[in-house]
Parts: C-alpha cells; structure tokens; sequence
C-alpha cells in the first residue's frame, strides 16, 4: 500500500508506514547535512528512526546554501 | 603599530574581525571560498533552503565552503515575509548546525523593497528568544524600534543602511548614530554597503561590525573587494576609537605663522 504525503511542497507516494529514515534513505540523502519537519515540527536526526510517517504529513527537507 | 581594540562580543562570544559577510551570489564555491578568506571574517551567514530532490546533490554543500570548525556560521531566515516561517527556519537551521543557536532574524515586508517588516520581526524575536536563539535582528533605521528589539533581548541590532542589495550606501546616517547612541548590544549595519568608504563610514558612525554580501559578491573582482572592506572596517573602526578632529567653518593653517620671511 502507498500513501500520499508532500515533500518540499510537491505530492508523493510513499510506502504506507514508513520512518523517516527509510524516506530519506530512498532519496539517497542519509549521508547529507540536512535537517528535517515533519507538519511544521522538526524532527531530529537522532529520532528520523523511530518517527513513522502517516497520510497527508507534509514533509521538509532543507540544507544550507550561500545566501546573505 | 596594531589597533588597541576590544574585541566584538555578541551573545557571549568574542570576535577579532568586525567584518561579517554573506555567502550569496557568487561565481561558486571557489569564489566564495576566497573572498571569505581575503575578507578575514569570521562570522559567515547562509539562507536555509529546501532541497532538491533526485538531482545528485553533487555541489559541494555550503557547510564545506565555510566549515563551522573554522567560521561561525549565522543562518539567516532571508525570504521569509513573516513571524512564523522566520521561526521554523531558525528551528530547522539550529537542526542543521546540532544545535547552533545564533541566528540572523530577518522578516521581510516586500519583494521590491525588501524593506524589514518590524512587526514580524518583533513577534519573531520573542518567540524566538523564548525558544533559546540568540537573535541579530535586522531592522529599519528606526532607533524605537531598534530600543524594542533590544528590550525583548536581541543580542544585536542590525538596522539597514538602504536596501538590501542596493549598494546605495547609508541614506541616513543621523539615525545610525542615533541608534548607536542608545543601544547598549552591538550595533551592526546590515544591507546597503556599496564600497569600501561606506563601510568606513559605518565603523566612524560608531556601529560595532558591518555585514555584507553584495558589495564583495557582485564587485568586478569580489576578492580584491573582500580585502578592500577588511581594511576599510579596519580604517573606519580605528578613526572613530581615534575620535576625528573638530569640524570648524574657517581655516587653520598647519604651519605656524610666526617666523615667515617678508618682503
């Protein structure tokens, strides 16, 4: 089963049930510097495992980059 | 001889260098490696954005180019247009940074101007204090507000000099001093410097360090210009600890009068 969730404002289909981890592990960003909310909360990286997603969450994934 | 100075303290941390420059619109990463390092700065501010996803994530991440274990990095909230987005990003940057909290709080009012919306930015900085940041706002040169903004325990004040990215130098320099004058954390002018005797005139105003980004990255050569406004925050800084001569309506001549031949 899959289930709808936006990532960085755009709709996907992820597996039903699944953790952050394994998400952010399918878009080949665990080794990256990133940080993450899940529905305006940020989830820590050392939670990323045991947070599991559900429909309808909105996801973002945000890095740092030259601005002024 | 070397300047006798203090060093910047801003929310209990030390600074040698009152330059702080941003990473934005540079040729890459290279460029802006460079002129961080001609600019002998050593607070660097960055934008937080969203990802892209699926696209290699190959260019060195920004964190590389100005690694925290040499600068201090100051994530700012740039593109953000009110209280709430200002306050995510600031939590999702001390995320980034495994719980960095000094962060450049800026809410802005339109895309035209860019023009500090001090509303948001006074209802940001509350929260965002009451969350544990240590906040340098950028603001308005307005010395009320700038009072206010301190009052809610901002540990710096950043009022503009004009707009950001405009290079127009410092359109009110009254104010400047003004806010100077009555602000007890540092004061830093923050958007507007186009050149290196602006960035002079900021430090002779009184302000405690000047941030800036256009002015290095769109210069012709951007690290001969980060080595300009070094020195020019260097110069400006040593003049007004110096104090400046009296200005006086009438001449003075530097030779003594007595002792002329005459005819």
């Amino acid at each position: 089963m899959m289930m709808p969730v936006h990532i960085n404002g755009e709709p996907h289909l992820v597996e039903d049930g699944w953790r952050l981890e394994a998400l952010l592990a399918d878009l080949d960003l665990s080794g990256s510097r990133i940080a993450v909310e899940v529905n305006e909360e940020v989830v820590p990286a050392s939670r990323r495992a045991d947070t599991v997603l559900a429909a309808g969450d909105c996801i973002e994934i945000v890095h740092a980059i030259g601005g002024g | 001889m070397t300047l006798s100075d203090q060093p910047l303290r801003i929310a209990g941390r030390e600074f040698t260098s009152r330059l702080l420059v941003g990473t934005g619109k540079y040729r890459d990463a290279a460029e802006t490696a460079a002129a961080l390092e001609a600019s002998g700065t050593e607070v660097v501010t960055f934008a937080v954005r969203r990802t892209d996803l699926g696209q290699g994530n190959d260019e060195p991440s920004l964190l590389e180019v100005a690694p925290p274990s040499r600068y201090t990095l100051l994530p700012n909230t740039a593109g953000c247009y009110d209280a709430r987005a200002a306050v995510r990003t600031c939590r999702l940057a001390r995320e980034l940074l495994d719980g960095h909290n000094l962060v450049k709080l800026e809410v802005l009012g339109d895309e035209t101007t860019l023009y500090p919306n001090v509303v948001e930015t006074l209802k940001a900085a509350e929260a965002l204090i009451a969350d544990g940041f240590d906040v340098m706002a950028y603001t308005s040169d307005d010395p009320i507000v700038a009072r206010e903004l301190e009052a809610l325990g901002c540990c710096a004040i950043m009022p503009l000099g004009s707009l950001i990215g405009s290079g127009c130098g410092i359109q009110n320099p009254h104010n400047i001093r003004l806010i100077v004058e009555r602000v007890s954390v540092p004061v830093l002018i923050d958007a507007g410097i186009g050149t290196a005797s602006e960035a002079a005139l900021a430090m002779e105003l009184g302000c405690d360090a000047v941030l800036m980004n256009s002015a290095i990255a769109h210069a012709r050569d951007p690290v001969a210009m980060a080595w300009a406004m070094k020195a020019a925050v260097e110069a400006g800084r040593g003049a007004y600890l110096a104090g400046r001569m009296p200005r006086r309506g009438q001449a003075d001549p530097s030779s003594p009068m007595a002792g002329r031949i005459r005819g």
